[in-house]
């Protein structure tokens, strides 16, 4: 039977039934979750796709057992997601740092919403930017990515599969309820065109005691459950082979930078943005829903013979400093766009300040979109 | 001169040397119980996976069997197991861990998957306290007990987690404590046999904290106090909730076949398949 995993074609689809296509075009096996708005379609659809090939869908008693069974999947081989909102990513916090810690491939999808607490569920925030980066305790490195569109919703979904494999830790998709509930053109490449990749595990065969699993900056082979690798995982403080050190400091000192640095070391294949800012006095600085105000925005600048041009963050965390450096260095004013109250704002003007003078605009009211008009009426104050 | 070897050492992982159980702790005839199972069913470590949570009772499997071990964080043993077990199909789960891990912090998982009837072992080392944090009181810790957090006594109703476990519908239920070794032992391998969700309650002393909290002078004279107040099951019937409340009701509760999960998301899958085509 010819495989339904990758729905060649075009479509007007919905950001979050995008996000569940994409995942199974990136070989997707297993999911988990627990129903919360505005996040639902992308659980349904998966429920609805994944037995059919193969996998399956669990509806858990909470985001805590969805997010741990979808780890343990992930433990047994299988290429794994769960999908959520701020509510849930707040449940799943100390998960998640066991996922980081024991280097577990798995896609966490945020589609955020208003908030703090309960918030407004249908509306869009960008409100859980730092929580992904900073939600489980301690120093720890994660992988962020911000779709601005139905399209991205696909393409970036495969994206944090293809990251969450290579370097054996949780991607984050901050998506939010305009993008998710957002119908768009999608196309949907043929499944040859689409990269996918695996992680590395150890040949079979191998002698368990040789397998140095963990703690490898450049990412270590995954002794994945059930084939007689005989892997100890603890997310204690452990060493390269998995055994557990809970007294020598230099131990725990190896665990937190080798982790983090497995991240920071690949920063630059990580990165993902979008330049058009060739010449511009005045960038825009935005990411997700936000992006697209953003780009219509220096659209009218440009035709009013403004020097405007936007710089678009995909990957929100690593946080991409060497790029804002690069644009900053080019420009006069970088004006950053959130729909919040500055959440990259701190990280972005920390990097931009010695080149540009930078400023932050949060939208009229938290949870609309910047109007494209008041962002014009910025730029024109910026060059005055 | 030749070496005396423990004939269960063959399951030790390698690069363990020593245990970190305190004296007189009860884990270590839970651990012998649980390998015995394992070798009287002549079965290979490899063909299972362990799973763990947080407190003294996780470190049974955690590392010392030599096996995939997944060691988690506090009251999630259940999810992460139930996982590997959806993708692993064809090996035994185990989890083992402590009163407070699975029925305080991870009652909730506890209670779902024996709703769900999933196919695992679940082994709950009941020590009727927070032993690894210097003696906290628990779900489990009996009325008036004198713990860290309760100075003046305990003064909350506990579980009889056997009972909480039988309500939810798992289709195995055994209660054993450390006194009953071979029942246990034998009860372990029913539970690694079982299609469906097997639960063992074993009650096991902790001479350090709950020991001396509760005025006994050590592990001997708190085995001797199990062998007292353990009835079997069978005789057990007669009792009024009152009578009952002093006893350790102990052997197979339930065996029973009900719908298991695994075998569930496999019709359902066949089903998605179907429509399909």
């Amino acid at each position: 039977m010819k495989s339904d995993r990758v729905r060649t074609g075009r479509y007007f689809m919905m950001g979050n039934e995008a996000c569940a296509e994409g995942a199974l075009a990136a070989g997707c096996e297993f999911s988990a979750g627990y129903p919360i708005t505005p996040a639902t379609e992308i659980a349904n659809r998966l429920a609805e796709r994944l037995p059919g090939v193969g996998g399956a869908f669990l509806q858990m008693e909470d985001e805590i057992a969805s997010i741990g069974v979808i780890i343990g999947a992930s433990w047994a081989g299988k290429k794994v997601m769960t999908v959520t909102s701020g509510p849930g990513i707040s449940l799943m916090s100390e998960m998640i740092g066991f996922a980081v810690g024991v280097e577990t491939p798995c896609v966490i999808v945020n589609v955020q919403r208003g908030a703090p607490t309960t918030g407004m569920p249908t509306v869009g925030v960008q409100g859980d930017m730092v929580q992904a980066r900073h939600g489980s305790q301690g120093d720890y490195e994660i992988i962020a990515l911000c779709p601005s569109s139905p399209q991205d919703m696909f393409d970036h979904t495969v994206t944090a599969f293809n990251y969450a494999e290579r370097y054996r830790t949780p991607v984050f998709i901050l998506s939010d309820a305009f993008v998710g509930h957002m119908r768009e053109e999608v196309v949907i490449p043929a499944a040859e065109k689409i990269e996918t990749t695996y992680r590395k595990v150890p040949p079979e065969g191998t002698d368990p005691r040789t397998i140095r699993g963990f703690l490898d900056e450049d990412v270590a082979p995954m002794p994945i459950f059930g084939r007689g690798f005989k892997a100890h995982v603890t997310s204690s403080c452990h060493d390269e082979t998995g055994k557990r050190n809970l007294i020598d400091v230099s131990s725990l000192d190896m665990f937190v930078r080798r982790l983090s640095n497995k991240i920071l070391k690949h920063k630059e294949e990580i990165t993902i943005v979008e330049r058009d800012y060739a010449g511009a006095d005045v960038v825009l600085v935005s990411y997700g829903a936000v992006a697209r105000a953003a780009q219509a925005a220096a659209n009218l600048a440009r035709d009013a013979g403004l020097a405007a041009g936007t710089l678009r963050l995909v990957t929100a965390w690593p946080f991409p400093d060497q790029e804002i450096e690069r644009m900053a260095a080019e420009a006069k004013h970088v004006i950053v766009l959130e729909n919040n109250l500055g959440q990259m704002y701190p990280y972005i003007k920390a990097a931009a300040a010695p080149f540009a003078s930078v400023s932050f605009l949060p939208p009229r009211l938290i949870g609309r979109i910047h109007d494209p008009e008041d962002i014009l009426a910025t730029i024109r104050e910026a060059l005055r | 001169m030749s070496q005396v070897v423990h004939p269960l050492h063959k399951f030790f992982r390698p690069s363990v040397s020593s245990t970190t159980n305190c004296a007189g702790c009860g884990n270590g005839i839970v651990t012998q119980s649980i390998l015995r199972a394992i070798d009287e069913l002549r079965m290979d470590m490899d063909a299972f996976v362990f799973v763990s949570g947080i407190g003294c009772a996780a470190w049974i499997p955690s590392p010392l069997f030599n096996a995939d071990v997944l060691h988690s964080i506090h009251g999630r043993p259940i999810p992460l197991a139930l996982g590997l077990k959806v993708a692993l199909p064809g090996k035994k789960v185990m989890v083992v861990s402590g009163d407070g891990d699975l029925t305080a912090i991870g009652g909730n998982h506890l209670i779902h998957a024996a709703r769900r009837n999933v196919e695992m072992t679940v082994i709950c080392v009941n020590n009727k306290i927070y032993g690894m944090t210097g003696g906290q009181a628990g779900p489990t810790t009996p009325a008036g007990v004198r713990t860290t957090t309760t100075p003046f006594g305990a003064f909350e109703n506990t579980f009889d987690i056997s009972r909480l476990v039988i309500g939810a519908g798992a289709s195995f239920v055994a209660c054993w404590t450390t006194v009953h070794a071979r029942q246990l032992t034998q009860s372990i391998k029913k539970a690694i046999n079982k299609k469906g969700f097997a639960f063992i309650e074993v009650q096991s002393q902790c001479p350090v904290q709950f020991g001396r909290k509760s005025g006994m002078s050590g592990s001997v004279q708190m085995m001797e106090d199990y062998r007292a107040r353990s009835i079997r099951v069978e005789k057990a019937a007669g009792l009024s909730e009152e009578e009952r409340a002093k006893k350790i009701v102990v052997g197979e509760l339930v065996d029973v076949e009900k719908p298991e999960m695994i075998e569930e998301i496999e019709r359902m899958k066949a089903r998605a398949a179907g429509r399909q085509q």
